[in-house]
């Protein structure tokens, strides 16, 4: 199993956040992974973008040409990356910031308002992690035990008084998705 | 961790207390680590210098002082350190410098390449000497390797060079890095220091008599043979029942090694020759293959350097072909696969 | 009643003859630094760094540790040394084109950062060891293998007075500009280079000491001549005197 996907959106969205945090628990869970942030020139515009790949095996290219997933946080990365994601893969959009809808129809489309449930929990600042729990959820590449853990691990270094929050924002992404509103994980096993 | 973290806290934990730079994008983060990470140690110093020539001038310095000391740059900053790189040769001074190559000539981009092979492995400035060159292929590689660059720097007094690429630099991979203590230099006994308790020393460069600087160049390239001899590092992958010989480095061997596992599932018997040390490069390890097999296929990250390497270890025993990505442009394992089958094939191999 | 040794070599001085030309300036400021060394003690603890140019060969005379540089970039040499062994007395050795054409930005930098290293710049107005060309410092007029007809303002530009530029720098901590024409101006010399070792022992920050200094052979005047040459021809453009002190500004 090798499973490839690219996290975008605007800088300050807390894009390589969340990639770093699915790369850190695959990590946690015995996979081998590769993290590349784009870097250079490019990155000083505005958007920002990483991608993460997790695999059983050794990891040849961390680059994604065809990634399986991808996560949309705003319009301009839609636009960007909707023809990158593979045959049968998952755009996961965040509904509030993207008022356009992939024009694909061999893709699967999982729309999560993730700006409105952050602002239900105390601040839209958390709709990474909204977009990842329900990521996690929809994918199952790894678990949200481990995903919290390692939460755990970089935020009581870098900022103990979001954790909670964070955790909690997790959860509301998770849950999400939980109740049907997308359903069925087990269609996006495309492995 | 990043690549270009993880050089740094090998390079600490190596016993390197003394790091001069000067920034270029893609290892900026590298000069940033070692600013954040020496600043917290005892008798660690970061310096930014004024420019590449600087920076290099201040790890000779250091390094004539005895202390592990490493600088690192990305094409365009190498070439400006090339000068100091002659002298630390000259005067076998050890020195780690890494090359986090970018896509090249002149400005070039910032993009993964391997575009300075040539620069790396024949030395690069002017003269006539030879720097050490590994050639990483993943993060906790780049950590290995960069230990192990202090430790041959200071065995045969010759700057190390690290040759990578921005992928390698900015890319996470999980790093483990040995329990133990941090290392310490190695005592030496030609520094200088003060004259303390012993007659004074010099070193230098400049050897105005021609027979003098001929036994100096001779005795550097008996350095050079028995580097050549002991130091040649390698990994090889399947090449026990292959027919067709991929030689790589660096990123795009991981490349290549992605292809060759697809490939091997598909029957065909592909093997992968991985240079670590691109100088001394593995020429027997090649010409050894060559007894057995009759196709090699070169895919660098440039528009052919090593190739040459190749071409001379094996003397025209077998067939060479070349596949080559200047620019920066990193392709897929299904790419590079593609590019395999075809030679495979048309050499009627399968 | 026996013989009283009055006059020595240094002991930071090697029994070597000096090559230099008859005339030269270089020969009576190597002698002045071995003896500030000697009188400091410091022949344990003094590293040197020759440049490239007519000096390179500095360590076939100075009984210390030396390390070359290579053309231009001793300041940032002795900042690698001087940082590694801060508690060591370094010093550079330079001329003009080492210093103030191909190596100004690592010497600009170095006494910006206030490295606690010590510079002996040798002015004399052109590159000796590569034949007479014209330097940084060569003056309005002044005939060269580079310049010929003398120098010219429109073709070749101004000659640099590269220690006024140190001295606005914030990390340097004592410049001057000193001369070997004359006994007095030698014994002003040694007290600058005195004073210059004791300000980067004192941890003050960058110290200079620029030496004008008669090249007779790439004049092509006898050393007579020479030394006069510089009074009239150098003196104009580069006031000797202290030109930065900050322990007594």
């Amino acid at each position: 199993m090798l499973i490839k996907t690219v996290f975008s959106g605007f800088g300050g969205q807390g894009v390589l956040m969340m990639g770093y945090l699915l790369a850190a628990a695959g990590m946690q869970e015995g996979k081998n992974v590769t993290y590349l942030p784009s870097y250079g020139a490019e990155v000083r515009g505005g958007t920002a973008n990483c991608t993460v790949s997790i695999s059983d095996d050794e990891i040849a290219s961390p680059v994604a040409s065809e990634p399986e997933y991808i996560v949309v946080m705003n319009k301009p990365s839609l636009i960007r990356f909707q023809n990158q994601v593979q045959s049968g893969g998952i755009i996961f959009l965040n509904a509030n910031l993207v008022d356009m809808k992939p024009v694909r129809g061999d893709i699967e489309v999982c729309e999560v308002p993730a700006n409105d449930l952050a602002l239900k929990i105390g601040t839209d600042k958390a709709a990474n992690m909204i977009m990842l729990g329900a990521f996690i959820k929809k994918t199952g590449l790894v678990s949200l035990e481990t995903l919290k853990v390692v939460l755990k691990d970089v935020f009581t270094t870098k900022n103990p008084q979001l954790l909670e929050l964070n955790e909690k924002a997790l959860w509301e992404g998770f849950t999400y998705l939980e109740q049907g509103r997308q359903a069925d994980a087990s269609k996006a096993d495309i492995s | 961790m990043s690549g270009n973290h993880a050089i740094g806290e090998a390079a600490v934990r190596a016993g390197c207390r003394f790091y001069f730079g000067y920034p270029i994008t893609p290892q900026n983060e590298m000069t940033e680590y070692m600013a954040r990470r020496l600043n917290e140690i005892e008798g660690g110093v970061f310096i930014q210098a004024e420019s590449e020539l600087a920076a290099i001038n201040m790890v000779i310095g250091a390094s004539m002082a005895g202390a592990r000391v490493m600088t690192s740059s990305s094409s365009p900053g190498i070439s400006l350190k090339q000068e100091g790189i002659s002298f630390l040769c000259a005067m076998e001074l050890p020195a780690v410098i890494v090359n986090m190559t970018r896509g090249g000539p002149g400005l070039g981009n910032i993009a993964p390449a391997q575009s300075d092979y040539f620069q790396a492995t024949r030395g690069g400035g002017h003269g006539d000497y030879r720097t050490i060159v590994l050639a990483p292929s993943s993060v906790q590689e780049l950590a290995d390797l960069t230990m192990e660059a202090f430790n041959l720097a200071d065995k045969y007094r010759i700057p190390t060079v690290i040759l990578g690429d921005g992928m390698l630099g900015q890319m996470m991979e999980p790093v483990e890095f040995p329990d133990g203590e941090m290392q310490k230099p190695p005592p030496k006994d030609w520094t200088i220091t003060g004259a303390r308790g012993r007659p004074s020393r010099f070193i230098r460069s400049l050897l105005l008599d021609p027979a003098v600087e001929e036994e100096h160049n001779w005795k550097l390239a008996r350095k050079y043979e028995r580097i050549a001899a002991k130091e040649v590092r390698y990994e090889a992958y399947r090449l026990e029942d292959a027919k067709m010989v991929v030689v790589s480095f660096g990123t795009a061997a991981r490349i290549a090694k992605g292809a060759i596992k697809r490939l091997r599932e598909q029957g065909l018997k592909v093997g992968l020759l991985r240079p670590i040390t691109l100088w001394p490069f593995p020429e027997i390890v090649l010409k050894d293959l060559a007894k057995r097999i009759g196709h090699f296929l070169v895919y660098e990250m440039n528009a052919g350097q090593m190739v040459e390497d190749v071409r001379l270890a094996l003397e025209g025993r077998a067939e060479i072909f070349f596949y080559g990505r200047p620019g920066g442009v990193v392709i897929t394992p299904l790419e590079m696969s593609r590019v395999i089958t075809s030679k495979y094939y048309q050499k009627g191999l399968g | 009643m026996g013989f009283q040794k009055v006059f020595g070599r240094p002991r930071a001085l090697k029994d070597a003859p000096f090559h230099y030309c008859p005339g030269c300036g270089h020969s009576i400021i190597h002698r002045l630094i071995a003896e500030v060394i000697d009188e400091m003690g410091l022949q344990e603890k003094a590293i040197g760094v020759p440049p490239a140019g007519c000096a390179v060969l500095a360590y076939y005379y100075f009984d210390i540790d030396m390390g070359e540089a290579p053309h231009g970039r001793g300041a940032a040499l002795a900042t690698g040394l001087k940082r590694v062994l801060p508690d060591r007395l370094v010093f550079t050795y330079q001329g003009d084109g080492d210093i103030a054409a191909i190596g100004t930005a690592e010497t600009i930098h170095a006494a910006n950062r206030g490295e606690r290293i010590t510079v002996i710049f040798v002015n004399n107005g052109v590159y000796g060891m590569t034949g007479g060309q014209m330097a940084p410092t060569t003056v309005l007029g002044q005939e060269t293998t580079t310049s010929p007809g003398g120098r010219e303002r429109i073709r070749d530009g101004f000659p640099l007075n590269l220690s006024e530029m140190l001295a606005l720098t914030k990390g340097s901590a004592y410049i001057e500009r000193t001369a070997v024409n004359n006994p007095k101006n030698i014994m002003k010399t040694k007290k600058a280079i005195e004073k210059a070792f004791r300000v980067q022992i004192e941890g003050l920050g960058f110290s200079l000491v620029e030496v004008l200094s008669p090249c007779p052979t790439n004049l092509k005047l006898r050393p007579v001549e020479a030394w006069r040459w510089v009074e009239e021809n150098m003196m104009d453009v580069f006031p000797l005197g202290v030109i930065k002190d900050v322990q007594r500004d």
